[in-house]
């Protein structure tokens, strides 16, 4: 079957492995992209890591003592910038290039070439947010939400660069979705019908939509910043007829659906593996997909919860409240159908079920947090404290992270044809699920007991807690190492994969041999 | 899966195109959407009163009834934006005014600098609905303000509110800020201080 790929040399577009740095440059091959998203998304993991372990470090005492409050800043700011925007959205894309096409029966993505520029800037874009932190002033310090006028009036000269680095990430975001969108439309195999489409393909499908509808008010709001600050407009200054407060509104319009961008992936990853380890069929199918569509059409509705300290009237506060609430039927809908798929099923732990599993537990909790934060008289209290940095923090690392984790050990054997080993990934999982639950769980305290987030110092009452919480940091950053290490050794070698490793596993991507011939499908396979 | 396809892309190319066209289409409306936020917000502040917007032009001062029934709290508050060194408050704090009645309140400015500078104020009402039933007659808010170096002024403001405001408002809380024009100032404001110039 592999020798399949030999004879299409005619086909100019599929050059055969030619080798070097040049097969990495000029790929128009999903599997040689998807690998590269994959290992980008890993180093920016590991850079924006280090800036979290900066910032653990200089709040393991209160007082100042390791850097000083204006590169504490920064590190806070490029930290958020690189984990949304360099690690999990790349990872996403990166999982999307190697298994969409596989999943629905396509040989490639519908555009190869575009799928190749996509790739190829990114490291520009992050190469330009990184170089801006040894400019002189320093880097972006205004929180990866860059609200105005702290990036316009107060911001150091180098946000310039911060907004062209944005404007890069989402023209390579835009391109990876219409790349999405366009593949699934277009290349499913004959009898793939939309309902019958594995849930990770329909996940990434609506947040393709999600992409290309918010992305480009981020690349507007970037350059509203880059014109009042540049070029004397008023975009956000009330001195000369603007609104700060405007700029809140259009950010969070982007915002909201961008933090879905960051998640629904991950549903359709775990909706992929719990039915694989508990050998029953995914409980509730269609109403997987509703569901999604639901909380993605929601998302575009629920924006200003993030601005209730604003000084909205009281009627937009109870309508943005209830909205928020109203995302929790969905997202229950989704809990109750892996639990109904584990009910009964015949349930082995590796580790990716294990990622998995702690991703519907500890996703869960971020979800009840942010339920809390939703009811607007008691966001008051909770409002830029570190209540709210510990609940994002279980929706995206014990979310969406933990996610992208499972995923990776799930198809590791089909990307590489190896086994990866088994001990060192449970290492790998046990390592992390502790220390993520010391590192976030204790901020729920800290912040209802008012510790302010995006703070270099804190008062004395808070530095036990904060002594726990990095204590945890340090031992989840290490414990990523184990990841690092697991992944090149299953590269390199170990226990032949079967096409199929999973006994309970279903989907087309297992009918192809481990690992995964360089072209698949080239003649599309019939669904039944 | 042994033949040999001549067509590995099962879509016709010009299938993908319609799509990526349509995708795009979007794209750029969406950017488009973007910026058409600002002045969508804008008109919905201003029908709403959301955000504390008030109308910052002259009101009519039309003939209108008083109603003497009711009498309302307006309180005044000044700041200055970060970085403007000039002292800026109101002569009072807060005055009673029945719905209708027209009252005029000072504000104190001064310049302390050795420069003659130019000022703006953004007013802001608390409630957001008061906004929409406070009528300024005159305002030193609607133009900017040039003041000598050393100079101070007593700037008035002479305003009304709608009888037809809202019966559970109260009290309501006028909010200046004044912001450091001097590098925007219009040229017939900055023209004021050469005419004070060669009065002398």
């Amino acid at each position: 079957m592999s020798t399949v790929a030999g004879e299409m040399d005619h086909h100019d577009h599929h050059h055969h492995a030619p080798s070097g740095i040049t097969r990495w440059l000029f790929t128009t091959n999903h599997k040689d992209i998807g690998s590269m998203y994959l290992w980008f998304s890993f180093i920016m993991f590991l850079v924006g890591g280090s800036m979290a372990m900066v910032i653990r470090a200089e709040l393991f005492q209160p007082g100042l003592q390791l850097v000083d409050p204006h590169f504490f800043n920064q590190m806070t700011t490029v930290h958020g910038l690189i984990m949304v925007f360099g690690a999990v959205m790349p990872a996403f894309t990166g999982l999307a290039n190697w298994m969409v096409p596989m999943m629905i029966g396509a040989p490639d993505m519908a555009l190869p070439r575009m799928n190749n520029w996509s790739f190829w800037i990114l490291p520009f874009a992050f190469a330009i947010l990184l170089a801006s932190l040894f400019m002189e002033g320093g880097g972006p310090a205004f929180g990866w939400t860059f609200y105005a006028p702290l990036s316009t009036t107060y911001s150091s000269d180098s946000t310039a660069l911060f907004v062209f680095s944005v404007h890069i990430m989402g023209i390579s975001s835009i391109m990876g979705a219409i790349n999405v969108i366009v593949t699934i439309m277009n290349m499913r195999a004959p009898g793939m019908t939309y309902m019958k489409m594995p849930l990770f393909v329909w996940t990434w499908f609506i947040t393709a939509f999600l992409l290309i509808a918010v992305m480009p008010v981020l690349a507007g709001a970037v350059t509203m910043v880059l014109t009042d600050k540049y070029f004397s407009t008023s975009f956000f200054d009330a001195a000369g007829g603007g609104d700060p407060v405007l700029f809140q509104h259009i950010f969070w319009f982007f915002g909201h659906p961008e933090v879905y961008i960051m998640i629904l992936p991950s549903f359709g990853i775990v909706s992929a593996i719990i039915p694989a380890f508990s050998r029953k069929k995914l409980f509730g199918y269609s109403s997987m997909v509703y569901a999604t569509a639901a909380i993605a059409g929601l998302s575009f509705l629920v924006w200003a919860h993030h601005m209730f300290t604003t000084g909205m009237p009281v009627a937009a506060e109870i309508f943005f409240m209830y909205a928020t609430m109203l995302i929790s039927v969905p997202t229950g809908v989704k809990v109750f159908n892996w639990v109904a798929t584990m009910w009964r099923g015949s349930i082995s732990f590796e580790t990716p079920m294990l990622f998995a599993l702690a991703f519907v537990i500890l996703f869960t909790i971020g979800g009840f947090s942010g339920l809390m934060l939703a009811i607007t008289p008691v966001d008051f209290q909770y409002h830029d404290t570190y209540f709210v940095v510990a609940h994002f923090h279980y929706v995206l690392v014990s979310g969406a992270i933990f996610s992208i984790m499972a995923a990776a050990y799930y198809w590791l054997p089909k990307w590489t044809g190896h086994m990866y080993d088994e001990t060192l990934a449970k290492w790998h999982f046990w390592c992390s699920l502790i220390s993520v639950n010391v590192l976030f769980f204790p901020m729920h305290f800290a912040g209802l007991a008012g510790m302010p987030r995006r703070i270099p110092d804190y008062s004395l009452q808070f530095a036990d807690i904060n002594q726990i919480v990095s204590i945890g940091g340090f031992a989840f950053g290490l414990s990523q190492l184990i990841f690092l290490a697991v992944v090149i050794k299953c590269v390199r070698g170990g226990e032949k994969a079967p096409a199929k490793p999973w006994d309970g596993a279903e989907g087309l991507e297992w009918t192809v041999p481990s690992p995964a011939p360089y072209h698949t499908f080239e003649t599309p396979p019939e669904v039944k | 899966m042994t033949t040999n396809s001549p067509t590995p892309n099962p879509a016709p190319r010009a299938d993908n195109a319609r799509v990526v066209r349509r995708l795009l289409f979007v794209v750029v409306g969406m950017f488009g959407f973007g910026f058409a936020l600002v002045p969508l917000y804008e008109v919905f502040c201003d029908i709403t009163g959301f955000n504390g917007r008030t109308k910052n032009e002259q009101a009519a001062a039309n003939v209108r009834s008083v109603d003497t029934s009711r009498t309302i709290n307006v309180q005044f508050i000044t700041r200055v934006n970060k970085g403007m060194p000039w002292g800026f408050e109101p002569e009072v704090k807060s005055v009673r005014v029945h719905p209708g009645e027209t009252k005029v309140v000072n504000f104190l400015a001064s310049n302390p600098t050795g420069q003659n500078m130019v000022a703006q104020a953004i007013p802001s009402v608390a409630p957001g609905e008061a906004g929409l039933y406070l009528n300024k007659t005159e305002c030193f808010c609607f133009n900017q303000q040039p003041l000598a170096a050393g100079a101070d002024t007593k700037m008035p403001m002479q305003f009304y509110l709608d009888p037809d405001i809202p019966d559970h408002i109260h009290t309501l809380t006028l909010s200046y800020t004044m912001y450091d024009m001097t590098a925007n100032a219009q040229p017939d404001v900055l023209a004021s201080f050469d005419a004070a110039t060669s009065a002398d």
